[in-house]
C-alpha cells in the first residue's frame, strides 16, 4: 500500500543523501521525495512517498527516526494529513485540439503559463490522483513533456507538528 | 586560549578521557601529528596499517566499554579503515574515527588523496560530521562521542579538512550536548515490564535469549541475577557470550549455526523466547517459517528497528537493557510466591533440556597422533587466567574457540560476529592489550585470516604489548573448506594454502617469540612456556586438518535439522 510520510530534519551537510542512501541500500520502495526548509532555523521537510506492507513500513519509519538527523517522523496515510502535488504539463496544441486542452485545463481549475501556436504549458495543481487524471486526459492530446513535484503534505487540523 | 584545530581536536580527546589513540600519519593528518608530538597525556600507537588501528580501536572499545578512538590519513589511509569500520558498525561497537581531508577549498576538485570518506562510509557509521569551521570542532567532537557511546552505540566518523587543523579559535569545550533530532530511549515502560514478568511467570517452557547488547550495556549482572532468580534457562548468541556464566547450570551455551543442540531445541520448542538485546540474525534464526514455531516472543532491545525487523514480536520493550533487567528483578522481588510456582511448574522443562543436553552435548573425539583444535581450547582454557581476554579471527577456530573455551565473564571474548571479518583477531587483541597492559590478552587465529593482518607483530613487540597469538594452523581456509566438502563434493576450489608458513621464524623476524607443535602431547608444553613469556608469542598448532565444526545447521535449514555429526 502507499503511504505518505512527512520528514522534518535538520537542515544538515548531507541529510538528504542520509535518506536517500537509507531506501536504497535497505531495498524501500520511494516512489517521490521533495524537501525543502521550513519557517523553522535549520529545519527542513521532506515528504516521501513510498508502498509496502505493515511490517515493511514500520520499519521505514523506525529506520528514519534513527537517523541522527531526523527529528520527526510522521505517516500521514491514515487521511490525518492533506496532500498537493504540482505538475507542469507541455503538451501540443494545434488548430482542432486547442479547445479542448483549454476545456480539460477549466475543468481542473489548472492554469495555461506558456503559450505558443503549438503548444500549452499548463501548471495542474492537486492531490496526486487528480494530477493522475488530468494527465489520464491530455494524454491522448499529444503530451510532450512532464514535470512533476512529487507530494507535499500536512497534518489536518489547528495543531503544528509540535502538537 | 586561542589554540588550532589540531590541537582543539587532542584537547577533545583529553577532555573525554582518552587515554590511547591508534593512528598512522600522512599529509593530511600531519598537523595533528605535529601537535601530537608534544602532546603527552595521549598515548598514541601506530599501527602498520590502518585497518589493523580501527580493529585495535575496537578491541579496545569492546574489553573496556570505552570509546575507541583511531586517526588515518585522507585518501588511502581513509579507505584502509573502512573494513574497520563495517566491523564495529555490524557488532555495534562505540568508536570514534578520525581522518584528515583535503583542504576544504579543494574539496570536490579530486584533489590529490581525496576522497569522499562521509559518502563510502556512511552505510556503516552511526553518524558522520565533516568540520568545515574550526569554531564548530569542539561541538562537533562533543557530538561524536555522545552519539558513539549513547543508545545503541556504533562508530561515528569525523571528517577534519586539512584548513580546518590549521584555523585557529578559542577551545571551550561544551559541557553538555542536546541534539533535539537525537533522544534515545532508555527507560523501559514499566507497565511493558510488568507485562512481560507476567508473561514470563505463565510460561512452561521459557527461553531467555541474550544478544550482544547485553555485554555493551554492561548487563551481565542484572542479567545472571534473574536468570538465576526464576531459574530460567539462558542460551546467547556469539556476540552475548560471557554475558551470562556459562558454567552455570541453566546456561545452554551458544545457540544457531554452530549451536548447541539443546539450545536450538530449546529455541524450536520453547512457547516463550525473551530476547534480550539480541537482532535474531538469520545464524541464529535458522529458516524463519519454522523458527521457534509454539513461542510467544518478548524483545527488549535498546534499538526500535531490532524489534519486528526479522520475527513477530508479541511484547517489544524498546530500553536499555540494564534497566530493563533491574526492573523485572525488582517485579520478580514483589512476586516471590509467584515465582516459586513457576520455578516447580517448569520442572518438566528442565527435565526436557536436561535430556538434550545428555543427548548430544557439545563434543569431539580426542586423539593421541594428531592434535584436535578442541583440545587446544580446552586446554587455553584450564592454563589461562580467569579474567583473560580472548580475541578471535574468523573460520572453523572461531566457533570452536566459542563452543569449548566457556566463557563466564563479560567483555573477555573479542570477536567479529556481524561481519565476519578475518583479520580481526591480532589487531583487536593488540587494543585490548593496550588498555590492559596486565591481563592476559590471547588471540586465537587461523592460519588464514592470521596473515590478513600479521604486520601487526611489529606493533606488539615495538609497543611491548605481551599478546599470546594461538594460530591453529589446518593449512586450509578451514570454514570454506567444511562447506566445499559438506554442500560441494569436496571440491577444495581455492581453499588449500599449500605453501607452509614458517611461524616460528616468522616471530623470530618480527623479535619475538615462536612455538610451533603437531604433537598433543606437546600442546599442554608450548602453552605453559609462551604464557611465561614476556613478550609478544606465536603459538603453532598444526592440526587435524580436516576437522569439521559440528553441530551444523545448514544455511537455510531449520535450527532443529542440526548436522550432528561426520
Ligand atoms: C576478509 C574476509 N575474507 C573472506 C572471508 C570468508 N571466510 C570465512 S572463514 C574463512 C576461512 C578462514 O580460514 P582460517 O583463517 O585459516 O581459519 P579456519 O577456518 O581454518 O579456522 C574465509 C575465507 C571472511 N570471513 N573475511
Ligand atoms: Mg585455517
Amino acid at each position: 500500500m502507499q503511504h505518505t510520510i512527512s520528514v522534518l530534519v535538520e537542515n544538515e551537510f548531507g541529510v538528504l543523501s542520509r535518506v536517500a542512501s537509507l531506501f536504497s541500500g535497505r531495498g524501500f520502495n520511494l516512489d517521490s521525495l521533495s524537501v525543502a526548509p521550513t519557517n523553522e532555523e535549520g529545519m527542513s521537510r521532506m515528504t516521501i512517498v513510498t508502498r509496502g506492507d505493515e511490517q515493511i513500513l514500520e520499519q521505514i519509519t523506525k529506520q528514519l527516526n534513527k537517523l541522527i538527523d531526523v527529528i520527526k517522523v510522521v505517516d500521514f496515510t491514515d487521511g490525518s494529513g492533506v496532500e498537493r502535488e504540482m505538475a507542469l504539463i507541455k503538451v501540443t496544441a494545434e488548430d482542432d485540439n486547442r479547445a479542448e486542452v483549454l476545456r480539460i485545463v477549466d475543468i481542473f481549475r489548472a492554469k495555461i503559463i506558456d503559450v505558443t501556436p503549438k503548444s500549452y504549458t499548463i501548471e495542474a495543481t492537486g492531490n496526486p490522483v487528480k494530477i493522475d487524471a488530468i494527465l489520464e486526459l491530455l494524454r491522448p492530446l499529444g503530451l510532450k513533456e512532464l514535470v512533476r513535484t512529487g507530494s507535499v503534505a500536512i497534518g489536518r487540523g489547528a495543531k503544528g507538528w509540535k502538537g | 586560549m586561542k589554540m588550532n584545530g589540531a590541537r582543539i581536536m587532542l584537547e577533545c580527546l583529553k577532555k573525554e578521557g582518552v587515554d590511547t589513540i591508534f593512528g598512522y600519519p600522512g599529509g593530511t593528518v600531519i598537523n595533528i601529528y605535529d601537535e601530537l608530538f608534544s602532546f603527552k597525556e595521549i598515548r598514541h600507537i601506530l599501527p602498520r596499517h590502518e585497518q589493523a588501528g580501527t580493529h585495535a580501536a575496537d578491541g579496545y572499545a569492546r574489553a573496556t566499554g570505552r570509546v575507541g578512538v583511531c586517526l588515518a590519513t585522507s585518501g588511502p589511509g581513509a579507505t584502509n579503515t573502512v573494513t574497520g569500520i563495517a566491523t564495529a558498525y555490524m557488532d555495534s561497537i562505540p568508536m570514534v574515527i578520525i581522518t584528515g581531508q583535503v583542504p576544504t577549498p579543494l574539496i570536490g576538485n579530486d584533489a590529490f588523496q581525496e576522497v569522499d570518506i562521509i559518502g563510502i562510509t556512511r552505510p556503516c557509521t552511526k553518524h558522520s560530521f565533516l568540520v568545515r569551521d574550526v569554531k564548530d570542532l569542539a561541538l562537533i567532537m562533543k557530538k561524536a562521542f555522545y552519539i558513539a557511546r549513547t543508545g545503541r552505540p556504533g562508530p561515528v566518523l569525523v571528517d577534519l579538512p586539512k584548513d580546518v587543523q590549521i584555523a585557529q579559535t578559542e577551545f571551550i569545550y561544551p559541557e553538555t550536548v542536546d541534539i533535539r533530532s537525537y533522544k534515545p530511549t532508555l527507560g523501559g515502560h514499566p507497565r511493558q515490564v510488568e507485562k512481560a514478568m507476567a508473561m514470563m511467570l505463565e510460561a512452561r517452557r521459557p527461553v531467555v535469549y541474550v544478544g550482544g547488547g547485553a555485554v555493551l550495556g554492561n548487563a551481565a549482572e542484572e542479567l545472571t541475577v534473574l536468570c538465576r532468580k526464576l531459574t530460567i534457562p539462558v542460551t546467547t548468541t556469539l556476540m552475548g557470550l560471557g554475558s551470562f556464566p556459562e558454567n552455570d547450570p541453566n546456561s545452554l551455551g551458544m545457540l544457531g549455526m554452530h549451536g548447541a543442540y539443546c539450545a536450538n531445541m530449546a529455541m524450536t520448542n520453547s512457547d516463550l523466547i525473551i530476547a534480550i538485546g539480541a537482532r535474531f540474525d538469520d545464524r541464529v534464526t535458522g529458516k524463519l517459517a519454522t523458527f521457534a514455531p509454539h513461542a510467544r516472543i518478548i524483545h527488549v532491545d535498546v534499538d526500535p528497528t531490532s524489534i519486528k525487523k526479522n520475527v513477530r514480536v508479541d511484547l517489544p520493550i524498546v530500553g536499555d537493557v540494564k534497566d530493563v533487567l533491574a526492573k523485572m528483578i525488582k517485579q520478580a522481588d514483589k512476586l516471590k510466591d509467584k515465582v516459586a510456582e513457576f520455578q516447580t511448574a517448569i520442572a518438566p522443562w528442565h527435565d526436557d533440556i536436561a535430556g538434550w543436553k545428555a543427548k548430544h552435548p557439545i563434543g569431539y573425539k580426542n586423539s593421541t597422533t594428531v592434535i584436535k583444535p578442541q583440545f587446544v581450547i580446552q586446554k587455553l582454557r584450564e592454563l589461562s587466567d580467569d579474567d583473560a581476554i580472548i580475541s578471535t579471527d574468523v573460520g572453523q577456530h572461531q566457533m570452536w574457540t566459542a563452543q569449548f573455551f566457556q566463557f563466564n565473564k563479560p567483555r573477555t571474548l573479542l570477536t567479529s560476529g556481524g561481519l565476519g571479518t578475518m583479520g580481526y583477531g591480532l589487531p583487536a587483541a593488540m587494543g585490548a592489550q593496550a588498555a590492559f597492559p596486565g591481563r592476559q590478552v590471547i588471540t586465537i587465529c587461523g592460519d588464514g585470516g592470521v596473515q590478513m593482518n600479521i604486520q601487526e607483530m611489529a606493533t606488539l613487540v615495538q609497543n611491548k604489548l605481551p599478546v599470546k597469538i594461538v594460530i591453529l594452523n589446518n593449512n586450509f581456509l578451514g570454514m570454506v573448506r567444511q562447506w566445499q566438502e559438506l554442500f560441494f563434493d569436496k571440491r577444495y576450489s581455492s581453499t588449500c594454502m599449500e605453501l607452509p608458513i614458517d611461524f616460528v621464524k616468522l616471530a623470530d623476524a618480527y623479535g619475538a617469540k615462536g612455538f610451533s607443535t603437531s604433537k598433543p602431547g606437546e600442546v599442554e608444553k608450548v602453552i605453559k612456556a609462551a604464557f611465561k613469556e614476556k613478550g609478544p608469542v606465536i603459538m603453532e598448532f598444526k592440526i587435524a586438518r580436516e576437522e569439521k565444526v559440528l553441530p551444523m545447521v545448514p544455511a537455510g535449514a531449520a535450527l532443529n535439522e542440526m548436522v550432528l555429526n561426520a
